[in-house]
């Protein structure tokens, strides 16, 4: 099947690269731009690990065909930090452990900017709830909720 | 949460930042299938559609024609000639004459696109003779069961067992007639267990590379690097130490990256295919129709009480299947069962059975939080019937240090008498309850593995040091390694960088399984830090002109001993390490040991859930873990052990299953399906770290890892039949199950 030439941009940067009409999305960024922060852990739009921003909307990139992120603007893990200057939400999960093996953690830091952008002072019940979409099988979520609602109080100055 | 208060340690005890937390919230931590190679090739696995089928005949050729495919594997690529595990590891890669489960990999394809991997599947031509299956526990040890694989069971099996029993298992001590007849309520009753997946976010991922010459390397998300080194070689007929191994950041393991399942295969392909390196990625689906699920369960319990509580004889009789092959945890849940009691009398047998499942893995504290459903629940049930508190009939029957346990050993220091006491304690057993919610108590039990391990503590120029270790990074223990070598020198966390490394660096290292990184490998980084400061001080004493008897180390110097070694003033790590080239050469320690001293670590949860009466749907309203961490090096890891622990407990306590069609195929391939707790599901997890240091640790560490998830089962149906006055035998307790005990009931 002849590939497809697609223009977008990532994290700001403008990028192109060929796709496979059957690839998708996340496969683009991984296998494609280099940008592995983005994980698999299904496939079907069950778990969260590959939440990006598409237009500023969250959604999984594997339920994504590359070749329909032409034009779009793509928020990936990558472009959460400044340069060294973390993202508060990353900072919240170091420092609350709400991380274990890590792996499910780009999904969750993407997803949960999403939720703070929209709605700054989220209650735990809208944390929880918002991130139903993204499966983490080592913390129980605890310290997950606990980074979040920190990270948005700091944002919010208060 | 108590600290033990003789001990002033500077940094144990502490929570800093992770060393690896900064790689994994920016997305730049390498997990297994992060890595790419020059000329890389994808690989794409057929599996069998059938629960149990002789395969008549394979024909790759049609595969083999399609452009871009450059090699085909089936069963010929394997090695010949095996025995035991390794005999089963290989039948298990790939299967021979029978595919034996639904999803068993028959032959694996490399191509150069993962497009042309997969479509090359569709012209494998395989012609399968399907045969009758087994999926339930109880059916194939039934007299009229087909013998899945005659000649498996071992020399444990009495002659005349059921044709699938491959191992039995049986002991006990005192006299059990007489322990039920002096008791004033004996119960029994049949507890059942469905099959659930450890269900790490991360599929399994390599990239592996072997060449003709029989030497390799693999890139691989593994919880033991030098485990599935020897795997692989036994499956491919090489010699392990031509197989260089690097474990990439591992997304979960839960016991299910302790072995192998497709990295043989791509070490085949990658032979095949004249050496170019292949890299294969499970899909979700892949992991649960074919990766390490864990056992199923059916376990008939009979306990023997006093009317006091008082518990007099207890008699376990478990039956697991682990899938197509031995290795059902079922001694290991008999073990842990009854180990919270102190008994007079008691008797146990298991018997591990054959069926058309996958090879069953380890899962977190295998085995054991099956059996604590069983006992745990019946004793609930005594203790309600007799009018007993049954936290105070726990307390009653806790066994102490001293005390002979139900599996035979005598219990050195243990800390279950603590960890009551602050359940008891805890402001959770005081909240008020309403209509259609109850309280659930339950203990759980789980060792501390030592095992072979192989540490390099270097000093470096600077005066830090790094250390390298061979068990994979799971749930932080950089973090509390790196604070026990830098509490040990005297130095600052951030001065020790603690490294995961490959099979070449270091002697065998047995994997981050059985609770035992922080405890193996800190040990053993402790004494090799030791070993270190020891040649520190010798060096010092050189300078100084004194024996190196007259010099100890404080606060990360050497200095002289008391006013008769001489008055000199300390000479740090730092200044010691910029000269060590002209004093000797490099300073480092090395231990190779088996480690020993392991601290068994007793939990107790307690569970507030609601039960809806119209939809059975049960909702987790507090959730309380209390557990012996012996020395929590870094607290906030301890908690989160318990908390994830507690947390996929409550998962197979109320939803997970392996759920099959009567066609003996898996029906629920997908997390949609395959339904593990999500945030929306849970409240917070309240934790107490109790803390009775284990003497045979230089801090104290228990294994903490694996207890946490033993008591929710129990815990967890025991609240429900608070609520409801309904007791369930049979998990999972998901909504329909529940509504129809509920409907029962009337």
């Amino acid at each position: 099947m002849s590939k497809v030439h697609v223009s977008a941009t990532v994290n700001g940067d403008p990028v192109e690269f060929l796709a496979d009409p059957r690839e998708s999305l996340l496969d683009c960024l991984r296998d494609h731009l280099g940008l592995t922060g983005t994980k698999e852990g299904c496939g079907t739009g069950d778990c969260g690990a590959c939440s990006v921003l598409v237009d500023g909307t969250l959604l999984c990139a594997c339920l994504v065909l590359g070749v329909e992120a032409e034009g779009k603007t793509i928020g990936t893990i990558e472009g959460l930090a400044q340069g060294h200057e973390l993202h508060p939400l990353q900072r919240a999960f170091i420092d609350h452990a709400a991380l274990q093996c890590g792996f499910c953690t780009p999904g969750i830091l993407v997803a949960s900017k999403a939720l703070l952008d929209q709605n700054p002072d989220p209650t735990e019940e809208q944390v929880r709830f918002w991130l139903a979409g993204n499966l983490c099988r080592c913390t129980g979520y605890d310290k997950i909720v606990r980074a979040v609602m920190d990270a948005a109080a700091e944002i919010r100055g208060a | 949460m108590a600290k033990d208060d003789t001990h002033a340690y500077r940094l144990i005890g502490t929570r800093p930042n992770r060393p690896d937390g900064l790689d994994k919230v920016t997305g730049r931590a390498r997990y297994g299938a992060d890595m790419a190679l020059p000329g890389m090739l994808h690989a794409a696995v057929l599996r069998s559609p059938h629960a149990h089928a002789r395969i008549t005949r394979i024909d790759t050729s049609r595969a083999e024609a399609l452009a871009g495919v450059k090699a085909v594997i089936t069963r010929a690529d394997l090695a010949t000639g095996q025995s035991g595990e390794d005999w089963n590891l290989t039948e298990n890669t790939l299967a021979g004459e029978v595919a034996l489960y639904d999803g068993h990999a028959v032959a694996a394809v490399a191509a150069t696109s993962k497009f042309i991997a997969q479509d090359a599947l569709a012209l494998i031509d395989v012609e399968y003779e399907v045969l009758p299956h087994l999926i339930d526990v109880d059916d194939a040890i039934r007299p009229d069961a087909i013998a899945l694989r005659p000649g498996s069971a071992d020399a444990s099996v009495p002659d005349g067992s059921p044709a699938n029993v491959v191992k039995q298992i049986e002991f006990g001590h005192g006299d059990l007639d007489a322990g039920f007849a002096a008791a004033d309520l004996v119960r029994e009753g049949r507890y059942l267990t469905e099959a659930t997946h450890q269900g790490y976010i991360e599929p399994h991922a390599c990239v592996a590379q072997l060449g003709a010459d029989g030497k390799g390397e693999m890139w691989v998300c593994t919880q033991g690097q030098w485990y599935i080194r020897k795997m692989c070689a036994a499956v491919l007929g090489l010699e392990a130490a031509q197989l260089r191994v690097t474990p990439s950041e591992i997304g979960g393991g839960f016991g299910g990256k302790t072995t192998i399942f497709a990295e043989p295969l791509a070490l085949a392909l990658s032979r095949k295919a004249g050496g170019r390196p292949v890299k294969l990625v499970m899909s979700r689906s892949e992991v649960l129709r074919a990766t390490g699920p864990t056992a199923s369960a059916s376990m008939d319990v009979k306990i023997g009480m006093k009317r006091d509580g008082t518990i007099t004889a207890a008699l376990c009789d478990f039956r697991m299947q682990g899938g197509a092959f031995p290795g059902a945890p079922v001694d290991m849940a008999l073990f842990c069962a009854l180990a919270p009691y102190k008994l007079d009398a008691v008797k146990c047998i298991g018997q591990d059975v054959l069926a058309n499942r996958p090879k069953a893995a380890a899962y977190r504290a295998p085995g054991a939080p099956m059996g604590a459903f069983a006992v745990e629940s019946l004793i609930d049930e005594m203790a309600q019937e007799l009018g007993l508190d049954p936290l105070e009939v726990r307390l009653k029957n806790a066994v102490r240090e001293g005390d002979k346990s139900s599996y035979g050993p005598t219990f050195g220091s243990i800390g279950l008498v603590e960890v009551l006491e602050a359940v008891k304690a805890h402001p959770n057993l005081s909240a008020p309850l309403g209509p259609n919610q109850g309280r659930g108590i339950a203990s759980g039990y789980w060792f501390n593995h030592g095992g072979e391990t192989s540490v390099t503590v270097a000093v470096s120029e600077d005066g830090g040091a790094t250390v390298s270790v061979g068990t994979p990074d799971i749930g932080g223990s950089r973090a509390s390694i790196a604070l026990m070598v830098a509490e040990t020198f005297g130095i600052g966390y951030d001065d020790v960088r603690v490294n995961v490394v490959e099979t070449g660096a270091l002697g065998v290292n047995e994997p981050t399984h059985g609770s035992r990184a922080t405890f193996a490998s800190g040990k053993a980084a402790v004494i090799s830090a030791k070993a270190a400061i020891s040649e520190m001080c010798r060096r010092a004493a050189a300078d100084w002109g004194i024996e190196p008897e007259a010099v100890e180390w404080i606060d990360g110097a050497a200095v002289p001993a008391g006013p008769n070694a001489g008055q000199f003033p300390p000479l740090t790590m730092a200044e010691i390490a910029a000269k060590m080239g002209e004093t000797g050469g490099p300073i480092s320690g090395h231990p190779e040991v088996t480690a020993e001293g392991v601290g068994a670590s007793f939990g107790a949860h307690v569970v507030d859930v609601e039960v809806d009466s119209e939809t059975g749907k049960v909702t987790i309203l507090r959730y309380l873990v209390v557990q012996d961490a012996g020395t929590a090096i870094h607290p906030a890891y301890v908690e989160g052990q318990y908390q994830g622990g507690a947390v996929q407990g409550i998962g197979w306590a109320l939803n997970e299953e392996y759920v099959y069609g009567r066609d003996g195929r898996l029906q629920n391939t997908v997390f949609l399906d395959y339904r593990i707790p999500v945030a929306s599901d849970l409240p917070m997890i309240d934790t107490v770290i109790v803390e009775v240091p284990n003497p045979g640790h230089p801090y104290g560490v228990r294994g903490v890892g694996e207890t946490g998830i033993t008591p929710p089962l129990p815990a967890i149906a025991n609240a429900v039949a608070a609520a409801t006055g309904v007791r369930l035998r049979h998990l999972p307790m998901s909504p329909p199950k529940v509504l129809a005990a509920l409907k029962a009931r009337g």
